[in-house]
């Protein structure tokens, strides 16, 4: 009983001691998970390879012909493959939770690290930084692609395209804030992930907020409410952060779009904080 | 021990005539049981069809059209539509036109030479325009002058017609629908175009020159209850000017108000009992389509200067079709059905996880033990989900066009009918549709083992391409390549209305068009999950469970 006691202020200390670290040590056991199967570095790469090759395309296949006025954006032209690889980073963000939910390991894990809020914003903080990366280098890619293809296919700065290379400030907003964009679908699709936990229903609920929204929309036919909806959806609002033409007939100015994808990325991870936290596992 | 050495052979031999002889029935209920007893699944079917409708109803009911006639007391819905012609096939038809005309009574012809054909239209940027300001020249693409046979100067009456065109040289167009080419290139003094009908009986031939004495017949056409005493004439009309001719933005739409003048001389009118003197009548009100009250009324002024005439006129002889072009806020019943993307998520979802949960339990190698012949196992499992997609979609269509279409009607859109063969085409097509969706989800789920990723790329091949064409993210000419070859060219099967080469429109999808036609994009997606199916039962058969 006496050594029971003498070693009760021993844990409390150690706790102490291993609360400041315990977020470092949290981030190291889920950068480990991570990095040891194939999994999440395939998908990465698959959205730098996807972005570019959908841009590059987008890109290429678009002429603008002498004697005709071409109503594009070639900022947004260049930066289309993004609607693709935010499927992929969305894919990424859900297997980060669902896997260990569907092979158990989410237990283990718990056991191992208690508090689970340190968990989760572990890894959402490794995911973010990851998928930021991979999204700087699609987004370069793409922006690369259009500063190359375009002048070439009609789209010069003599006939009023601006130009685009990072140089130009709303290209290289429309840039930055694309990979901004990657990693807060990837945040959103986290939180969802967490609430669902399972990877195939979690995938159909975010698949239907990144593409269903703008679809339904584009149906509505009271332009009021078309409006007033495009304002809050997550993908309509967000991708208005490439725009670099025409921004005063958008439905909402590029930098509060972005915010919108925002409110939606952090009631996403607050709802699913909290489930998380209150759930069993 | 001699009791259990006996009783081995008893189940092989069972193990051996469950797949012969009970066969795929068994493999079929099997799969059925697996299927309605998790119970998530059947709720997930359930949803699909719910949302489906909840959110083609909400489409459509949410569309408010609202308008002041004369300053009289404002007024929603019905309403707000002005008269609106049918054509002799029924269809909804634009009919307003300038008429310069006389009765003909019994058979005969009537010969002109056109020498121009002119127009003005508003200037599209310099902001928004009226007829009679801000307009510039220039000719709309299917702006049309010339000859016309028509029952009466009632809109939507039988007719035929010779015309000379904006873009498309000289036509024969009858019946609002019909649309022969005749020759190619554009009037001018030194280049006119004669043109020439003929009635014998009901029957009207159509002829052009370039000379007035080397005649080539262009078109005959059978006019089915055409009285003896008609109008013939010269006309004149011009549908809006749209920006859609440009080659890049095939998608985007910008119009206004244009008129077409045209100059004939030379006009003869030969047999029947002619008056001799020409009435100008603006059929239809002359305005943009439908402006006009029913019965043709009011003169137009047109000029005689000596032998000839100078005729201006606004409007069109055409079928209406969807979108901004018309003038009319039509619907068509593929409009109600956007839920169906709802709808084509969820089974989708449930699709794939039938069979890649299968490997995430286990379950699979009890599954292929019981029945060794895997190709069976998939076939089982692609039927099964299939016939559960089918009927959900089924139900899902037939509520939402049920329910949506006369919520769009009270609305005050026009809805452009379809023949109940297309009906029948368009909410069928989409049930198989999405039952083939499904069957390509669970081969890619077979394929991939991973549920995630099956429904992904089932889900993102078929959503994209419609979503990058609807939103003009993407050129219109990747766009319908897009349409063509990804699995997204099955939604072709919900076009409902024809498309009409002599009407300048948005073809859009959003606006029910589509560059495959129905049946050949409903292919392209069966083509799709076949070759899943295909590489699904190599796979399966190559890898350990």
């Amino acid at each position: 009983m006496s050594t029971a006691v003498q070693t009760q202020p021993a844990p409390t200390i150690a706790t102490a001691a291993a609360r400041g670290a315990s977020l470092r040590h949290t981030l190291h056991a889920e950068w480990t998970k991570l990095r040891t199967v194939s999994g999440p570095a395939w998908l990465l790469l698959g959205v730098a390879a996807l972005t570019i090759a959908v841009s590059t395309a987008a890109v290429g296949a678009t002429h603008c012909p002498q004697n005709l006025t071409c109503p594009v954006d070639t900022t947004k032209l260049s930066l289309t493959g993004i609607q693709f690889g935010q499927a992929v980073v969305a894919i990424l963000a859900v297997l980060t939770v669902s896997n260990e939910y569907s092979s158990g390991m989410m237990r283990v894990t718990l056991a191992a690290m208690p508090r689970r809020q340190a968990v989760l914003a572990a890894k959402a903080i490794l995911l973010a930084a990851l998928v930021l990366v991979a999204g700087a280098v699609a987004v370069f890619g793409s922006v690369l692609a259009g500063h190359l293809i375009l002048p070439g296919h009609g789209f010069t700065a003599a006939r009023g395209f601006h130009p685009v290379w990072l140089s130009y400030g709303p290209t290289l907003r429309a840039a930055s804030g694309s990979v901004l964009y990657l990693g807060l679908i990837a945040l959103m699709s986290l939180g969802v992930a967490v609430i669902v936990r399972d990877s195939a229903v979690s995938i159909g609920v975010v698949l239907a907020l990144l593409y269903l929204f703008p679809i339904i929309l584009s149906f509505i036919g009271n332009e009021h409410w078309q409006h007033r909806l495009e304002r809050w959806t997550p993908t309509v609002a967000g991708l208005t952060i490439q725009d670099t033409t025409g921004l005063r007939s958008l439905v909402i100015t590029p930098w509060a779009g972005l915010g919108v994808l925002a409110i939606w990325a952090a009631a996403a991870m607050l709802a699913g904080g909290l489930v998380f936290r209150f759930r069993d596992v | 021990m001699t009791t259990q050495a006996i009783s081995v052979p008893r189940p092989e031999a069972g193990f051996g005539d469950g797949p012969r002889g009970g066969g795929f029935g068994s493999l079929l209920r099997a799969e059925w049981i697996k299927f309605r007893s998790v119970r998530g699944w059947v709720i997930g079917m359930i949803l699909a069809a719910l949302l489906t409708i909840f959110l083609g109803v909400f489409a459509a009911a949410n569309a408010n059209i609202g308008c002041q006639i004369n300053g009289g007391p404002p007024k929603s819905g019905k309403a707000c539509l002005p008269y609106i012609p049918h054509g002799p096939g029924g269809e909804i038809v634009t009919d307003s036109f300038s008429f310069a005309r006389q009765p003909l009574t019994g058979n005969g012809t009537i010969t002109a030479r056109v020498t121009s054909l002119t127009g003005e239209h508003a200037d599209l940027n310099g902001g928004p325009a009226q007829v009679g300001s801000g307009m510039v020249p220039g000719l709309a693409e299917w702006a049309k002058v010339g000859i016309i046979i028509k029952q009466s100067t009632h809109q939507g009456s039988t007719y035929a017609a010779m015309m000379v065109t904006g873009r498309h040289g000289v036509r024969m167009q009858y019946n609002f629908t019909g649309d022969t080419a005749g020759m190619p290139g554009a009037v001018s003094a030194a280049h006119p175009r004669w043109l020439r009908l003929t009635r014998s009986g009901d029957t009207i031939t159509g002829y052009d020159s370039a000379d007035g004495t080397h005649w080539t017949q262009v078109g005959t056409v059978q006019l089915t209850g055409l009285p003896s005493t008609v109008q013939v004439g010269m006309f004149a009309a011009s549908p809006g000017y749209t920006v859609t001719q440009n080659s890049f933005g095939g998608n985007s739409f910008a119009g206004g108000p244009a008129q077409a003048t045209g100059v004939f001389d030379h006009v003869s009118l030969a047999g029947g009992a002619p008056s001799g003197a020409w009435t100008g009548t603006t059929v239809g009100g002359g305005g943009p389509a439908g402006a006009g009250p029913g019965p043709g009324g009011g003169s137009v002024p047109f000029t005689r200067n000596g032998g000839s005439y100078t005729l201006t006129g606004s409007g069109d002889i055409a079928p209406v079709t969807p979108g901004p072009g018309g003038g009319l806020p039509t619907v068509t019943i593929g409009q109600s059905l956007v839920g169906v993307f709802v709808g084509l998520i969820a089974i989708v979802v449930v699709a794939a996880m039938f069979f890649s949960t299968e490997y995430r339990r286990g379950l699979i190698r009890t599954t292929l033990a019981a029945a060794p012949r895997r190709g069976a196992v998939l076939a089982a499992k692609a039927v099964v989900i299939g016939a559960v997609a089918f009927v959900t979609g089924l139900v899902a269509a037939v509520v939402s066009i049920g329910v949506g279409v006369p919520k769009e009607e009270n609305s005050g859109q026009v809805l452009l009918t379809a023949s109940v063969l297309t009906e029948v085409r368009v909410i069928v097509g989409t049930a198989a549709m999405l039952a083939v969706a499904a069957v390509f989800a669970v081969a890619l789920g077979a394929i991939l083992r991973r549920s995630a990723a099956a429904i992904t790329i089932a889900v993102v091949t078929v959503v994209m391409p419609f979503l990058l064409t609807a939103l003009n993210v993407v050129p219109a000419g990747v766009g319908d390549w897009l349409l063509r070859v990804t699995p997204a060219a099955a939604l072709a099967i919900e076009q409902s209305v024809p498309r009409y080469s002599q009407v300048t429109t948005v073809t859009s999808p959003v606006r029910g068009y589509y560059p495959l036609s129905p049946y050949a994009g409903f292919a392209v997606l069966c083509l799709w999950a076949a070759a899943a199916l295909a590489l699904a039962l190599v796979m399966l058969r190559r890898r350990d469970a």
